[in-house]
């Protein structure tokens, strides 16, 4: 080992070292690999139209926007899925299930006992406010599940990864109910005269929440302790049962804002089919992030990122044709290739192979 | 401390036990001390024709829900049934559920089968048993010896259908996005049989051919991404009309005009009411139905039965329309709205 002697190495190699290290090397890294694969394919991929949509207002089109358009829903639930993983050590499966909850919810109350409304029965605020209760309380009951009765996450939350999906056709009577008002589509799509789309605002609102939270209180903090050591963090005064429950409250809140985005897109439900799988997307930008899935540190900047470069991985292959039942496929690569670099014994190799060109570099200079 | 919650949660556990084992054995005692007495109450007694009803979970989509409250209908005391129904998509909980209804000794069992193998034995049962057995809506891969009748939608003739309205649209050339169902799954192999040969007989591009599973946002994605790349279409084919409805999401962003005098022709199946409304809305160009009303022919073929009559035909091909957006009224969109 040449680790006694750190002081003599050459900067620039400790500082290509050091970056490497960064937890944001590994999405920055994978996102120039995507960027450059375009680039390289076809540049076409970068152009931003400015056009009309049908009802005659500007929008904005092109791959990038469709990208921040629909990652957006997947940065939201990975603000929640890294706290939980934080603090938890295990993963929320049951997003999916608890998205088609909450829509089911906003939908009920919008059209009431209708399936096919004239006007909404309520007004949206209200709708979206019930669903955020209802979704937080789902989140209770998960998180009360992993923080008092220490049941593994991924086993707690399969209880309702199951049943989601039949209590939100419960919900609604089995109806799948469908709003005719233009202003709800709003969400999932454009303000008219802004050509941004909306969800895209709806991240960036969700992002500034969870940074102001981090900054102001202690919960990042807190939860980190809890994830690394529970007993130790409960030694100094923090109550780790308390923690883990709020962080999956937490979730249960960024369930119910993307829930709001995906019955606003099409202004419907379909329970068996809606956020399907977007736990495993979910989960995946958590561990594109470079955070440890086993709990402890977090960088949440590196999670948003990852939300977005998953959601880039799939854009590009759409835009390859590639068959997109094979599109969890190559999600599974990016898995495997994530997986393997931070297992602890590839690790260890890779830091001593980093370290021996540094003293060869040394010495020949 | 440990130790009590142990026994506790033991003795829990073992009253549930019991409780689970009680459950069946009573209902078995019932039976058995119920049974004689029907058989003897049967001739002069109330007459209904026992039937075991074996379908897919409602949940799983319009057509479904429609076809289970259709079933529900018309399977009621007052037309002379005692029906008892069984709900799941898994294949092994519907066998289960069969084997219960054999043991109660229903008349008829009709099937709504979620996989087509594995049934052979447990309809050998229902054959000893002097049970007849109706297929409805899917078909199973065993020998025709062992079920009376089956009630089926034929996909590719639905296929067909489509393609011979898109065929007669007389376009000038024919550029397709075709967004497909759940791979594998009967209505997907049919409907995309129909347009893979059309498309190749008759020489129409398929500008992109991907699977939405059924799903609007996908299939909006689909869209969304060949809209990006700037490719040329005028058809958009999708297998249902949630599919048809992303799709149509994502025309309505970029101002691409679609349905009659529009750019696109949007095609969907299944006749949701809601997506016939777009067709009498003019938005939308042809949903081909899916008939999920089975349930008066599996009526009318019973009461054959007790009069001692065969259907004439074992397998019967429901009635499927495919209606047009220029033609629809709205007493169709009533009628065959689900």
């Amino acid at each position: 080992m040449t680790s006694s002697k750190p002081l003599s190495k050459k900067p620039f190699v400790q500082k290509l070292i050091a970056i490497t290290r960064m937890q944001l090397f590994i999405p920055v890294l994978a996102l120039l690999i995507l960027v450059l694969f375009n680039l390289i394919a076809d540049p076409s991929f970068f152009i931003i139209k400015m056009g009309t949509n049908s009802a005659g207002h500007p929008v904005l089109s092109g791959y990038l926007i469709t990208i921040l358009d629909y990652g957006s829903e997947l940065a939201i639930l990975a603000i929640g899925m890294t706290l939980v993983t934080s603090a938890s050590g295990g993963q929320d499966i049951s997003v999916g299930a608890a998205i088609a909850i909450a829509g089911s919810v906003i939908l009920k109350v919008l059209c009431g006992n209708e399936s096919r409304p004239d006007h909404m029965k309520a007004p949206i605020i209200v709708a979206f406010l019930v669903a955020c209760v209802v979704a937080m309380i789902f989140g209770a009951f998960n998180g009360a599940l992993v923080a008092f009765f220490k049941i593994q996450p991924m086993v707690a939350t399969l209880i309702l990864f199951t049943a989601g999906r039949s209590i939100a056709a419960w919900i609604n009577n089995n109806e799948l109910p469908i709003i005719s008002d233009e202003s709800f589509s709003y969400f999932g799509t454009f303000i008219p005269g802004c050509p941004v789309p909306t969800p895209v605002f709806i991240a960036a609102a969700c992002m500034l929440v969870i940074f102001l939270v981090l900054k102001f209180t202690n919960l990042g903090l807190y939860s980190q302790s809890v994830g690394i050591n529970p007993s130790s963090s409960r030694l100094n005064g923090i109550n780790p049962a308390v923690v883990k429950l709020i962080t999956y409250i937490i979730l249960g809140l960024c369930v119910a804002v993307v829930g709001l985005i995906k019955v606003s897109r099409i202004s419907t439900i379909n329970y068996s089919v809606v956020a399907k799988d977007i736990e495993m997307d979910a989960i995946l930008a958590v561990a594109l992030g470079g955070n440890s899935l086993g709990g402890g540190k977090f960088s949440m900047p590196a999670s948003i990122m990852g939300a977005y470069i998953i959601q880039f991985l799939t854009t590009t292959l759409y835009k390859f044709d590639v068959n997109s039942s094979a599109l969890p496929a190559y999600k599974a690569v990016v898995v495997i290739i994530l997986v393997v670099l931070s297992a602890p014994v590839v690790r260890e190799k890779f830091n001593r192979l980093t370290k021996k060109p540094a003293s060869a570099v040394k010495e020949g200079a | 401390m440990k130790k009590f919650l142990a026994v506790l949660m033991t003795a829990t556990f073992g009253l549930a036990m019991a409780g689970c084992n009680a459950k069946p054995a009573a209902t078995t005692a019932a039976a058995t001390t119920a049974a004689p007495a029907a058989t003897t109450a049967a001739p002069a007694g109330d007459g209904l024709i026992k039937v075991g009803i074996i379908n897919n979970d409602p949940n799983e989509s319009g057509y479904r829900t429609a076809n289970d409250k259709d079933m529900k209908a018309t399977f009621t005391k007052e037309n002379g049934y005692d029906a008892k129904f069984a709900y799941s998509l898994k294949n092994d909980e519907q066998i289960a559920a069969a084997k219960k209804f054999i043991t109660d000794e229903v008349d008829y069992l009709l099937i709504s089968a979620a996989d087509v193998s594995g049934w052979d034995s447990v309809l050998q049962d229902a054959k000893t048993a002097g049970i007849k057995v109706i297929l409805f809506d899917r078909t199973i891969d065993a020998d025709p010896s062992l079920y009376e009748a089956s009630i089926v939608s034929d996909m590719r003739k639905e296929g067909d259908t489509a393609m011979a309205w898109l065929e007669g649209q007389k376009l000038p050339e024919y550029k397709i996005i075709h967004i497909q169902g759940v791979m594998g799954s009967a209505a997907q192999k049919g409907r995309s049989g129909a347009l893979d040969d059309k498309a190749k007989a008759n020489g129409w591009t398929i500008v992109t051919q991907q699977t939405a599973e059924w799903n609007a946002e996908k299939a909006q994605q689909i869209v969304q991404a060949v809209i990006d790349k700037g490719d040329k279409f005028n058809v958009i084919y999708a297998e249902n009309d949630d599919m048809a409805k992303g799709a149509v999401a994502a025309l309505d962003k970029a101002n691409i005009t679609h349905g009659v005098g529009g750019d696109v022709i949007v095609m969907g199946y299944d006749c949701n009411a809601w997506a016939l409304k777009e067709l009498l809305a003019k938005k939308w160009n042809y949903d081909g139905q899916c008939n999920p009303f089975q349930a008066s022919y599996i009526d009318k073929i019973i009461k054959d039965f007790s009069a001692g009559k065969a259907p004439e035909q074992k397998t019967i091909i429901m009635d499927e329309k495919g209606f047009d957006a220029t033609t629809i009224t709205q007493e169709d969109v009533d009628k065959y709205g689900i």
